[in-house]
This record gives C-alpha cells, structure tokens and sequence, in this order.
C-alpha cells in the first residue's frame, strides 16, 4: 500500500481527478461486506492529515476546513438540513476540549442511507468523523450505531483494526479517540441531545436545552453532533475542495445526496442523487414502479406527503419541495402504490408516532394521542367535519411544546396527509373505511418498545424538596 | 435586553400553579400544561413571572433573557 503524504493540501491533485459525475459517495461501493481500507484510498485518495494539533499552523488549516465546508454549502443529513460549518464553528469556538458524536441511530424507519454507510463504506464515515473532530479541536469521536445494525457495527470495528495496522492512517486517527456504542431503535433515540444523554450513561431520551450540545454537551463538553452522511460528505470536501462540491446540485443545496428509495418500484434501495434531480429520474434509476402511485412521502415520518397528481416534475431539491410543504429531510423517497388506503396508512402513522413519544412533555403524551384518536376517528366514519377540525385544533395547540422536535414533526406529516389527500379524508369522514383500508399495510411501523424509566419521575420529586 | 416565559416540559407536571399568578401569560390547556404567551415580559410583569417561576413546585417555568437564536 502506498504511503500517506504528511500533509496534503485541500484538492492538491494528489487526489484522483475528479468529474461532476456521480457517484461519489457511492462510488466503488462493493456488491457484498464492506470496502477495504486499500479500495478506500484507491478510489478515494488520502485524506489530509495533521490538522489542528495545536501548532498554531495546524489551528489554521483546522479553520481552513471549516471555511472550506463552508464554501462548499453543507447542509446535515439527518434531518433538518442545518449549515454543518456554523454548527463546526460553535463548538470550536466554545470553552472545553470538544466532542464528536456521528449520529448512525437511523430511526427513520424508511431509511437505510447510514446503515449502507457503516455496513459497505466505514471508512469514509470514520474519516470524516476525523477530519471533524481535527477541525473542531475534539479529542474523541463516539460513533453512535442503532443496536439493530449488527453488519454496520461489525464492519466499522474491522475498518478500525484495519486503521490501526496501517501507519500512517493510525497517526491520523491518533489525533482522536474512536469509540462505538449502539443506540435503541426506536424514533426519537437519534434526535441529537437523545443520543448525548445516552452515550452519557442516560436513556435515550432528549434534554431540555439550553445548554445547547455546542455549548455543553456529553460530559458538559461542547459536542458536534453530525449524521453519518454529513460526515461522509466532510471526508471528501476535505479532499476535492468546495469547487468539487459545489458542481453538482443547487446553489442553496449543493452537492449530491442519499435517497432511500421505497414502495412499488423494481429495486428498492439506496441512491445517490444530485440535488434538484427529478423524482422521475429517481423512479427510472429505481428500474420504474410495479403499481399505480396513490402518492409520495418525502423526508421520513416527520417529512410531507404529496399526492399522486402533483408528483409529475417534482425535483429532489429543498427549493422546489417547499412549494409542497416537503423537503428532503433524511432522503426517504416512499412511494404508496394506489392499493393502499392513504387515511389508513395515516391513521396507523398518527398512532405509531404518538407511541414513539418518550413520554416526558405533557402536551407530546397527550396531543399525539389525541391526534391519533383523532384521525382514528375519521378513518372509522365517526368522525365528520368535527374530528377534522380537532385535528386542525390538536395540531396548532402541541407545535413547539415539546422538548425535542417529535411534536412538530408528527404534526407535520399528518398535515400533509390530510392537505394532500382531500377527498379520500372527506369521503372517510362521511362514509367510514373503503375497500382498500383493509388491504396491506404499506408503511413501515416497526415494533421497538421504549424502555421504562422509573428513575425519572423520583429524581423530578425530590427537585421539588429543595 | 428582554425577558421572556418559557417552560421547561420535561420537568413540567401540570400543577397549574404558573397560569394562576401569571394568568396575562400562561393559560392551561385542556390536560393543564401551560401554553405560553413568549413574546417579551414589559416592565412589571418581569417580577411577577419571576413570583410565578419561584412559585412552580417543579422548578419548570422559566424567565430566560433573551439569548442566541441559535436553538434547533
Ligand atoms: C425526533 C427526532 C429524531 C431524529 N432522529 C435522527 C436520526 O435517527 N439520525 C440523525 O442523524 N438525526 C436525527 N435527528 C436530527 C438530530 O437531532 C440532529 O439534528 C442531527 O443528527 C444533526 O446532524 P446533521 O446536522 O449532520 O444533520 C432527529 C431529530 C428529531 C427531532
Ligand atoms: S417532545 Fe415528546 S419525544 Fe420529545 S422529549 Fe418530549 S416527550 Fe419525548
């Protein structure tokens, strides 16, 4: 294998030239197992080493990759779409040795970008996690794997031991040090101050903040907490520079991007597409549908329905998507074939979510489950024009009232099933379930019960003693 | 520099005691959790809140100054 360079300089050339083609991420993924470390250099080239080890020349090219990821215009993957160098530069500029935590609880149910990441390409999530944590000045990286991504975990420790027996990358991981815990499966375990009280010792359940995790995180430290992809992403912008990036996808959404896609098409699966690609290239790409399409959810489960007579010309692009209320959140693309029951499918949604609460904000308990009963009641018949309106009312009175972002997010997709399939709600109210309410569950609801926490109420109480 | 009400949900455990001694603020909803009314406290109602807050037997109600936006 050839020798590390001891520094090499963002998108020096010695790095293989790079088209605007794609893959990137993707590219050379192997068809089984996972890439090696020498298919990894192969393809990728070496990553630049020796950053930010407090030399102060190292400090510079530390805030050289921020603002170099910043050029480039990365946005985070695992949901929310937030600008990764503002996050980076926060947490460097707070007080404290930092942390980085790469989010790999993939609790999207429709989603299987990061677990293709651990399981096929750990390498470039475990150099981007690197290059992060150089940059933000963070000594340790916590790679944080749902518990249900057995190959994910097994690939990543042997990407590690592979590191370790090759000298110059295990100078480069040197700089920090790598630790793996799994994460429960359930919805809310990777929102990302969930995953901090976890990887604490806690449950998986979020925090109130302030402190945000920039600021006081794990172990009170300033923490970056990125998805797997978003790191990925780093791993190259370190090597290609933010020209490279920014030849493919929009101007406010640059680059490429996983999809996860799902429903009635000829290979469901992971892609990577640019942004602003259309849907229709996305379906083609997937070897084209296998049934009549009833609609689109885009994002995830906290994401936005759009119905069938509106997906003709969709782009993949936030730009576009918010025309529709979408956006591409986690890069789940699922399709409903027209065999399903939309107010169905969104009734057992509404109830799957209100069980994902972790039960720790009043208005997330009870307003999920009164949204739930709500739709319940619609899909039944009893409902009319008034379990609508509940519905409208429940969903404006539980916004911005919970801890984390579940509340809004549940909220979201249930509104926009309902905005985008008029008719098939209206006709349930009225006249109760069709002929297909009864046919296949389509989405995904896996089973992943919350574990109880006694503790929590006890240690509230004696708050109250004080 | 403004303050303004905020709760802290977790802890919250729908006493009420909030939506009492600050009713131009915080009402209850219909499973008596507060909704809030966050808009910039003026002038006097900065020490009522404050009574209201003291008052919480959770310690759940919060009068926070006015920070970074940069929550997510
Ligand atoms: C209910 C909920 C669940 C979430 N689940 C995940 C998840 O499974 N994986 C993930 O990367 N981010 C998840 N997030 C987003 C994280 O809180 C956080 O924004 C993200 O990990 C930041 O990384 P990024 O900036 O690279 O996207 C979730 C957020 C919420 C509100
Ligand atoms: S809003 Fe819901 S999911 Fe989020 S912390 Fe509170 S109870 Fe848990």
């Amino acid at each position: 294998m050839s020798a590390l360079p001891a520094t090499t300089p963002f998108g020096d050339g010695t790095s293989k030239p790079q088209t605007p083609s794609l893959p990137r991420l993707l590219a050379g993924i192997p068809a089984e197992g996972a890439m090696t470390l020498e298919e990894h250099l192969a393809e990728h080239g070496a990553p630049p080493l020796q950053l930010g080890q407090g030399r102060r020349s190292d400090r510079d090219r530390a805030e050289r990759l921020i603002d170099e990821i910043d050029a480039a215009g990365l946005l985070g993957r695992g949901g929310a779409a937030f600008p990764t160098a503002t996050k980076m530069r926060a947490v460097a500029r707070s007080r404290g040795r930092a942390i980085v935590l790469a989010n790999a609880a993939e609790g999207e149910p429709a989603s299987l970008k990061d677990r293709t990441l651990l399981e096929a390409l750990p390498h470039l999530v475990l150099d981007g996690g690197m290059l992060a944590a150089q940059a933000v000045g963070a000594d340790e990286l916590v790679i944080c794997v749902c518990e249900s991504f057995g190959a994910g975990s097994q690939s990543l420790g042997e990407a590690l031991q592979e590191r370790a027996e090759t000298a110059d990358y295990a100078e480069f991981d040197r700089l920090a040090r790598v630790r793996l815990t799994t994460v429960p499966g359930h919805y809310v375990a990777g929102q990302e101050t969930a995953l901090i009280n976890h990887a604490g010792g806690g449950p998986a359940k979020p925090l109130f903040t302030p402190p945000m995790p920039f600021e006081q995180g794990l172990r009170r430290r300033p923490t970056l907490v990125n998805n797997a992809e978003t790191l990925a992403h780093i791993a190259l912008i370190a090597r290609h520079g933010a020209a490279w990036f920014r030849q493919l996808g929009t101007p406010t959404q640059p680059g490429s991007a996983l999809v996860t896609l799902s429903g009635p098409v000829a290979h469901p699966g992971v892609y990577e597409i640019e942004h602003g690609a259309s849907l229709s290239s996305l379906i083609e790409a997937g070897g084209g549908t296998t049934a009549g399409l009833r609609g689109a959810l885009i994002g995830g489960y906290s994401g936005a329905w759009i119905g069938a007579e509106r997906l003709r010309g969709i782009a993949l692009s936030n730009e576009y998507l918010a025309a529709h209320g979408a956006a591409l959140g986690a890069g789940v693309v699922l399709l409903l074939s027209d065999e399903a029951c939309p107010v169905a499918e969104t009734a057992r949604l509404a109830r799957w979510l209100s069980g994902q609460s972790t039960r720790q904000c009043g208005p997330c308990v009870h307003g999920l489950d009164a949204l739930a009963t709500a739709i319940e009641q619609i899909a039944g018949g009893d409902g009319g024009g008034r379990a609508a309106q509940r519905v409208e009312r429940l969903a404006s009175l539980v916004l911005g009232r919970g801890a984390c972002r579940h509340p809004d997010g549940t909220v979201n997709v249930l509104l926009s099933a309902v905005e985008a399939f008029p008719a098939e709600f209206a006709d349930h109210g009225r006249r109760g379930p069709c002929d297909r309410c009864a046919g296949a569950q389509e989405l995904p609801l896996p089973r992943r019960p919350l574990p109880p926490d006694p503790a929590r109420r006890a240690r509230v109480r004696l708050g109250a003693q004080r | 520099m403004s303050h303004r009400v905020r709760v802290n949900p977790i802890a919250c455990e729908a006493h009420g005691m909030c939506a009492e001694l600050l009713p131009e603020r915080i009402t209850l909803d219909e499973w008596g959790y507060p909704v809030i009314d966050d808009t910039p406290l003026a002038g006097a109602e900065v020490e009522h809140a404050i009574r209201a807050a003291r008052a919480c037997p959770t310690f759940a109600l919060l009068v926070e100054r006015d920070r970074d936006p940069a929550r997510r």
